[in-house]
């Protein structure tokens, strides 16, 4: 018997409730309801979200597999497809950092080599609250010194997690982000990412075609854990999240590395006909989705399940969450020969049931029918809600005088303009969010299948394609504190850069994955705030040519009323076209002639100059002109084809100060270079005169490259036919950075000094007793 | 010429080490399954690194009972040139074909990237290509890569010249600094008392193409074809 209690437990509406009995044609049992809480959970069913997602551009030319599919695809050329995807575990990971971090990995690994693709790079997108003793405040939870410790926990057994399982499953993490901010505090986000390579005629499907097949149960044994992880993923957390650990998987990447050679080998052996990942909501998902996707459906027994533990009962089964296990639907006469490539993998390989005629999911347990639901009930038809919206006002606060009584207030302590500029700079480089991220990246392989060109710390990781001429560059980028201000233009400016991001790298923008992490969806304010961030996305991605190929809605970052900044989350993808041209941020020898493309305007609104200086994420945000970005993306990446170009970086986060020191700083291949900057020519083209937003304005549509004297012309003639700005502002050499303007000094720094503020600061707040 | 490169399950440099003897320094290899009892025809073979087993218990602990371990140390008994690399360096400990064991880093955590190290002697047939004090830039990527042996067997480690590289700074000088893992005198490789078998936590395969920003690491599988090619005249 339901009752409203259960119902409750398991995150069913009572008008939800109505339609599963509608859809049955008859009350459901304990079992059947678990089952439909699981796929009717947010997190499965997208069902707040589908309404929006809908107006996302999904065609272009190079897309092979767009979203509804493990991960999308696209063609890379000579034969060869890219598959990728990026998937939160936000919820798991504040709970427990360590597995739950470790099995968003696995889970996203899986969706990789589940199309048939060997997992070649792993990136992830990772935001905690602060972690600075100075930044503790006992008046604010999120800013409590409890908070700032735990903040530092959090993040200690995320990366831990992240890269214990990558390095383990031998998957290069090449890249990512980490920022930092208070809403983030009791609502950590981890977004992992993964992207596989696969022969066009070898990708594969989750598809149980051919009625009468085998259906087959590879990998882990079922256990008891996770059961309903996608239900916890989708609500919010108060005090009581922690007794939800066991609710969080445990992961095992040496399973899922014997799983993916063995599923590879399968693959290839030509005994599969459709396979699936057991992912959120585990065998669930996998027999219903396979079913529905094929029009057919499953029949399973679960007796024959492997498990872990005795006396396990149906609803546990089904809904488990067990990591490394997948569902196979064998080709014909190909059954024993799929079992023997699993045994030979010392994996359980067990046929479970049989891909029926009816479209329905029908488990058997014990003897007994222990539910029996139509495959649609459980996908089509689960709930869509277009729930209501509240615009607030997007801020147009002009910041100015903020920034200029913090500048004067630093003036009376440091003295001259030029030791004010000097010593933000110094802070900036030193604040978390634009600190060196070595501390995280040196504990993730970052080099393993040797194909990674372009290590961690450039604007994108590039990775060769050891059986092509190409490489490709990828790249992960938000600011959740634009997007907050302006959930649209923050959508915008997040794909911009992201396509800005490859482009410095060398690569042509090919298509992003996505993932979009907000607070309740029954909050109009984030609903709202959803919807405009879904059409900012489109129109960018349209106006650079870049699909969506899929990716992954988390809502419900909520803890005790307090949600995240609205962070959808881009992963871009770009082709380099020939190896050669692979281009990385850093100044290379001294003589460079240094270049800026774009324009700077007074967007000092939601910088982190405002919120280093002032403590405030206020203000409008930087604008766009999509027109312009595409001017400069084609001068940059056309000059770079060219082979005129030696560095090229995105300006964005601190703007052209810090962007400037990074390419100074010294890389894993050679040492630090000084430059000399004047910024008059580009001033004047800017039109521009105040000091700071020239320095640490952070307008998009800019990248600083630098080349050798005699290209200049060449690449200047470049700009000007493509109608970009283009302004030469120094040269590379020496061992300081110093800025001037008109003759007037700015910043004067020795790159050495600022280079070890910059590299210490996260070892400095993170390498301590507990 | 033949090398083998043995795949245990939870190996994932076993690619990499294939790729770098197969088309860098072009030579012919071969992939060797970790139940395999006997393996004939090979001149050298490399244990790649990875996870063995997935390394939970201890490193190397497991893999050292494969099927292919026993071949492996008839294969070095015989004479056989065997390198290990990380995860192979760690099972090589573990199997007695080397002394000592691989401790968790010094500071608890996994490391990867480049670091400093010096050859201490180009008169082996794994570094005949360097000079004796040569600088290298190669990469680590380990979590247990801290070598610890008890001072007797150091003595003898020192004494019979068997440590082959030492982490170093960039001017070759050995510094607490310099050393990523908090291994005994810094030691980065060490050699079998007859040197034919060499176990080294840096990566020369993630440092043979200048693609990957760095060729340091290939002289290295050079001097091992070299070596071969002069031990196979001579049994000729």
């Amino acid at each position: 018997m339901i009752t409203p209690e259960i119902l409750d437990q398991h995150n069913v509406t009572p008008d939800e409730y109505e339609r599963i009995k509608q859809l049955m044609g008859r009350e459901p049992n304990l079992t059947e309801l678990g089952i439909f809480s699981v796929m009717w959970s947010e997190h499965c069913s997208y069902k707040s979200s589908k309404v929006h997602l809908r107006r996302l551009p999904t065609e272009g030319e190079c897309l092979v597999q767009g979203p509804g599919e493990n991960a999308g695809i696209v063609d890379i050329g000579d034969g060869w497809c890219a598959a990728f995807k990026i998937e939160s575990h936000n919820h798991p990971s504040f709970i427990e950092p360590y597995q739950g971090a470790a099995t968003g990995v696995g889970g996203i690994l899986r969706d990789i080599f589940t199309m048939g693709a060997r997992p070649v790079a792993a990136m992830n997108s990772l935001r905690f609250g602060p972690i600075r003793d100075e930044e503790v405040d006992d008046s604010r939870e999120q800013a409590s010194s409890r908070s700032v410790a735990r903040n530092r926990r959090i993040m200690a057994g995320v990366v831990k997690g992240l890269g214990d399982y990558g390095n383990a499953f031998g998957v290069p993490t090449v890249g990512g982000e980490v920022s930092f901010a208070e809403c983030y505090s009791l609502n950590p986000l981890v977004n992992a990412f993964a992207l596989g390579l696969v022969r066009r005629e070898h990708i594969f499907y989750g598809k149980a075609e051919g009625i009468g097949n085998a259906v087959i149960y590879v990998g882990a044994k079922t256990g008891r854990d996770g059961i309903h992880g996608a239900t916890m993923a989708s609500a919010e957390f108060d005090e009581a999240a922690m007794e939800k650990r066991p609710t969080v998987q445990v992961g095992d990447p040496f399973s899922e590395k014997l799983l993916l050679e063995a599923c590879l080998e399968a693959m290839r052996a030509g005994a599969i006909v459709g396979i699936q990942d057991m992912g959120a909501a585990g065998l669930t998902s996998s027999s219903c989705e396979m079913g529905a996707r094929a029009g057919t459906g499953l029949e399973i027994n679960l007796d024959l399940v492997p498990q872990r533990e005795a006396g396990m009962t149906a609803y546990e089964m089904m809904l488990s969450e067990s990591q490394e296990r997948m569902l196979i639907v064998a080709k014909r006469g190909h059954g024993r020969q799929l079992m023997e490539i699993f045994h030979r993998w010392d994996l359980d390989a067990v046929v479970i049931g049989q891909v029926i005629a009816e479209q329905r999911l029908r488990v058997l347990h014990k003897g007994e029918v222990v539910a029996d639901i139509p495959n649609k009930a459980l996908t089509d038809e689960a709930p869509r809600y277009n729930r209501p919206q509240r615009p607030f006002a997007v801020s147009t606060e002009d910041v100015t005088p903020k920034i200029e009584a913090a500048v004067s207030n630093l003036k009376s302590q440091a003295g001259g303009e030029s030791q004010v500029f000097t010593e933000i700079l110094r802070r900036l480089v030193a604040s978390p969010n634009l600190a060196s991220k070595r501390w995280v990246y040196r504990q993730y392989d970052h080099m393993v299948r040797t194909n990674t060109v372009v290590p961690p710390g450039s604007d994108a990781a590039a990775l060769r394609v050891k059986e092509t001429r190409r490489s490709l560059a990828m790249s992960l980028d938000c600011n959740g504190r634009y997007c907050h201000l302006n959930p649209r233009e923050g959508a915008k400016l997040a794909v911009a850069e992201a396509s800005r991001n490859v482009v410095c790298s060398g690569a042509r923008p090919l298509a992003i994955t996505n993932c979009l992490n907000f607070a309740s969806p029954e909050r109009p304010e984030v609903m709202w705030a959803f919807s405009e961030t879904i059409d900012g996305m489109a129109e960018a991605c349209r106006a650079l040519g870049t699909p969506v190929t899929g990716g992954n809605v988390s809502f419900y970052n909520e803890t005790e009323g307090a949600g995240v900044y609205p962070t959808p989350v881009i992963g871009m993808l770009g082709l380099i076209e020939d190896a050669r041209h692979t281009t990385t941020q850093w100044f290379k020898e001294a003589g460079d002639v240094i270049l800026l493309l774009g324009v700077t305007r007074n967007d000092l609104g939601a910088s982190e100059l405002l919120s280093v200086v002032a403590g405030e994420a206020s203000g409008a945000v930087p604008l766009l002109d999509l027109e312009a970005e595409k001017a400069v993306q084609k001068v940059c990446l056309e000059a770079i084809q060219a082979g005129l170009i030696r560095s090229a970086h995105d300006c964005s986060d601190g703007g052209l100060a810090l962007a400037l020191a990074e390419s100074c700083f010294s890389s894993y291949s050679r040492n630090a270079v000084g430059a000399r900057i004047d910024l008059n020519e580009h001033a004047k083209l800017s039109g521009l005169r105040l000091s700071p937003a020239l320095l640490f304005g952070e307008s998009p549509s800019r990248i600083i490259i630098s080349l050798k004297p005699e290209h200049v012309s060449e690449v200047k003639g470049i700009a000007q036919r493509a109608g970009a700005a283009c302004a030469v502002i120094g040269e590379a050499g020496g061992e300081e950075l110093s800025l001037a303007c008109d003759g007037k000094p700015l910043i004067e720094a020795s790159v050495a000094s600022l280079e070890e503020a910059w590299r210490n600061a996260l070892p400095s707040h993170l390498d301590r007793p507990a | 010429m033949k090398f083998g490169v043995v795949i245990f399950p939870g190996s994932n440099c076993d690619h990499d080490a294939y790729h770098v003897v197969s088309k860098v320094i072009g030579q012919p290899v071969d992939f060797i399954w970790h139940k395999e009892q006997e393996i004939n025809g090979y001149d050298a073979i490399i244990l790649p690194g990875g996870f063995s087993y997935g390394d939970y218990l201890r490193t190397g602990a497991i893999a050292r009972f494969s099927p292919v371990m026993k071949a492996v140390k008839d294969f070095s008994h015989d004479g056989g040139i065997v390198l290990g690399i990380c995860n192979g360096f760690q099972i090589l400990c573990e199997a007695g074909l080397l002394p000592g064991a691989l401790l968790r880093n010094r500071d608890l955590k996994f490391v990867c990237e480049h670091v400093n190290i010096r050859v201490e002697r180009a008169d082996t047939p794994f570094t005949s290509g360097y000079q004796n004090g040569q600088i290298l830039s190669i990469p680590v990527a380990h979590g247990e890569g801290n070598y610890f042996c008890d001072a007797a067997t150091m003595a003898e480690l020192e004494s019979q010249n068997r440590i082959i590289f030492r982490y170093c700074d960039s001017g070759g000088v050995v510094t607490y600094e310099s050393n990523p893992n908090g291994s005994l005198n810094n030691i980065a490789g060490i050699t079998n008392r007859e040197g034919n078998v060499l176990g080294m936590m840096p990566h020369p395969e993630r440092a043979s193409e200048s693609a990957l920003g760095c060729k340091d690491g290939r002289a290295l599988f050079l001097s091992l074809a070299e070596s071969l090619r002069a031990m196979i005249k001579l049994r000729a």
